[in-house]
């Protein structure tokens, strides 16, 4: 709820200049999900539980890397007029 | 070292992370700070998996090490795709989120199953049904953003009725599994059902709609990452899932507030209802067109210019052109700003992203509450590859689909010239009477092609 809470405050903040960024950047935080991935395909409780576990891993892993590439080349371009003239 | 001090270890690398990823958030918001922002991602992202890789419940890693460089190796071209690509990205990186929530979801069922505590079967409901309506959903998406899917919206009677029941009868589901987890065949309906129902969401929606679409499923796919936070009882995913969840509603209330569409109308996905038969058939109404030549001259003799890209720039790659007609004006000394719509083009922050690729300066993007007080003064709007953003009809006509949208007025600039390739209607599917204004020039032709003559006019012709 908290969390809930600061990161309504936090994105409201952000501006529509860099909308695209922030839903690539949550994104990639998103796939934090990995972490549970990452136990259930450890375990080794059952086949299906590290068969799910292991393709979870897959598809999260390639979000987080994908996801933050991506954020830092756009935020790259974003350069303001003063800093080119400099 | 003793479970316990390992325990804590995990503890701290988890807390830390979590203020980590709040601090990326904090950063993104404002250009200057905003890389710095994505290192602390980054840096919460990598103490949150090494901190994992630690539980002492792990007892092979073969299977995460083959996972982890497999992923990487998908995820790095997903990186590196082109700018422009960028919409379908984002929607294929909400399913492939979504996949992960939903696997790891009904993993842990058939794990728990049948003594699931009442609490975390509602939870892990929640997590599975958002997961996999989102899965679907978002690969649909992702298919009419590649053009892969026809774009055109898909209705048909009764629309709203079949997808509100399908979507009752999974909560149903839900429930009863909730109620009595050992029912544990009526588990694979609470994945089927919302996977039908995530592709009949989209199946109605069209291209002009894709901002909020994207911005939802990226809240259904926050969502869903928290529950699944409450189920496997972990923080710092409840405090990451939160965070997406948060920003994709936020995203999606200013998105269905520019298009000024309710929010339960969003949330239900009932789009694309009012492209009736909104449009006069009036095409004979005379228009005034320009060449290239023309409006160089008219841009060139202009104090203040105003660009209003739309999703037809992106269309057309001319984000370049737009860049070298912006250097020959400001050579000339004109006074050139870009008004940014924020529905325009195919996810939120489209036409910014796509501009700064092109080096525009960011300090020269205004989105539209900045630059509407600005058109009184402006010599010349000119609209590139946009329709519907720019309809006086949405402020003075209350019979328009569109009455009420918050628009560019873009019709208060002394001469309003817009590039487009025909007369054809927008998404909404109306008139736009802008056109027919004695101010508005029709400058006909691609986007790309039509910038480029203008720019070589006022480079070439200008200087002899």
């Amino acid at each position: 709820m908290l969390a809930a809470f600061i990161g309504f405050e936090v994105i409201r903040r952000v501006s529509p200049l860099l909308h695209t960024p922030l839903m690539s950047l949550t994104n990639a935080l998103d796939a934090i999900a990995v972490v549970g991935a990452i136990i259930l395909a450890g375990e080794h409780k059952t086949t299906l539980a590290t068969i799910l576990g292991t393709i979870a891993i897959v598809s999260a892993t390639s979000n987080i890397v994908g996801g933050f590439i991506i954020t830092d080349r756009m935020l790259k371009m974003f350069k303001s007029s003063g800093a080119k003239k400099a | 070292m003793s479970p316990a001090a390992v325990e804590l270890i995990i503890e701290i690398a988890y807390i830390i992370a979590a203020a980590l990823f709040i601090l990326s958030l904090k950063w993104l918001s404002s250009p200057t700070t905003a890389r710095r922002g994505v290192f602390a991602g980054e840096a919460g992202m990598l103490l949150a998996i090494v901190g994992t890789l630690l539980h002492h419940d792990i007892v092979d890693y073969k299977w995460i090490a083959i996972a982890l460089v497999l992923g990487t190796v998908i995820g790095i071209p997903l990186g590196r795709v082109h700018m422009t690509a960028v919409p379908q990205r984002t929607a294929l990186s909400h399913a492939f989120g979504a996949l992960c929530v939903t696997l790891v979801g009904t993993a842990e069922f058939y794990l728990r199953a049948p003594d699931v505590p009442k609490f975390m079967m509602g939870v892990l409901s929640l997590e599975v049904i958002l997961g996999s309506l989102t899965l679907t959903g978002s690969l649909m998406a992702a298919g009419k953003l590649q053009e892969v899917l026809p774009q055109r919206p898909i209705t048909y009677k009764g629309q709203n009725f079949v997808n509100l029941s399908l979507l009752g009868i999974a909560i149903i589901i839900a429930v009863m599994l909730v109620l009595d987890p050992s029912k544990m065949y009526l588990y694979p309906l609470i994945v089927v059902i919302p996977l039908i129902f995530g592709v009949m969401m989209i199946i109605p929606i069209g291209g002009a709609d894709m901002p909020t679409v994207i911005s939802l499923l990226n809240s259904y796919a926050g969502l869903s990452a928290a529950a699944m936070g409450f189920v496997l009882d972990s923080k710092l995913l409840i405090v990451a899932g939160a965070l997406d969840g948060a920003s994709g509603f936020i995203l999606s209330v200013n998105m269905s507030k520019a298009m000024n569409r309710s929010f339960t109308n969003v949330l239900f996905g009932a789009f694309g209802q009012e492209q009736t038969t909104a449009g006069g058939k009036e095409e004979a109404r005379p228009v005034r067109s320009a060449t290239a030549e023309e409006s160089a001259a008219i841009l060139a003799a202009a104090n203040k210019v105003v660009i209003v890209p739309g999703y037809g720039m992106a269309v057309s790659q001319a984000q370049h052109k737009v860049r070298e007609l912006y250097d020959a004006l400001n050579k000339r000394g004109v006074d050139v700003k870009f008004g940014i719509h924020p529905v325009a083009g195919r996810m939120p922050g489209h036409m910014n992203v796509l501009l700064a690729e092109a080096d525009i300066p960011y300090d020269r993007l205004l989105d539209m509450d900045e630059i509407n007080g600005d058109f009184q003064q402006t010599d010349v709007a000119l609209i590139i590859g946009a329709n519907d953003v720019t309809n006086p009809a949405a402020r003075s006509d209350s019979s328009s689909p569109i009455y009420g949208m918050p628009i560019l007025d873009v019709d208060k600039a002394r001469t309003v010239m817009v590039i487009k390739r025909g007369m054809s209607a927008g998404f909404a599917g109306i008139e736009n009477p802008l056109y027919y204004l004695d101010k508005t020039l029709m400058l006909f032709g691609d986007a790309k092609g039509f910038v480029g003559n203008i720019v070589r006019e006022l480079t070439g012709a200008g200087h002899a």
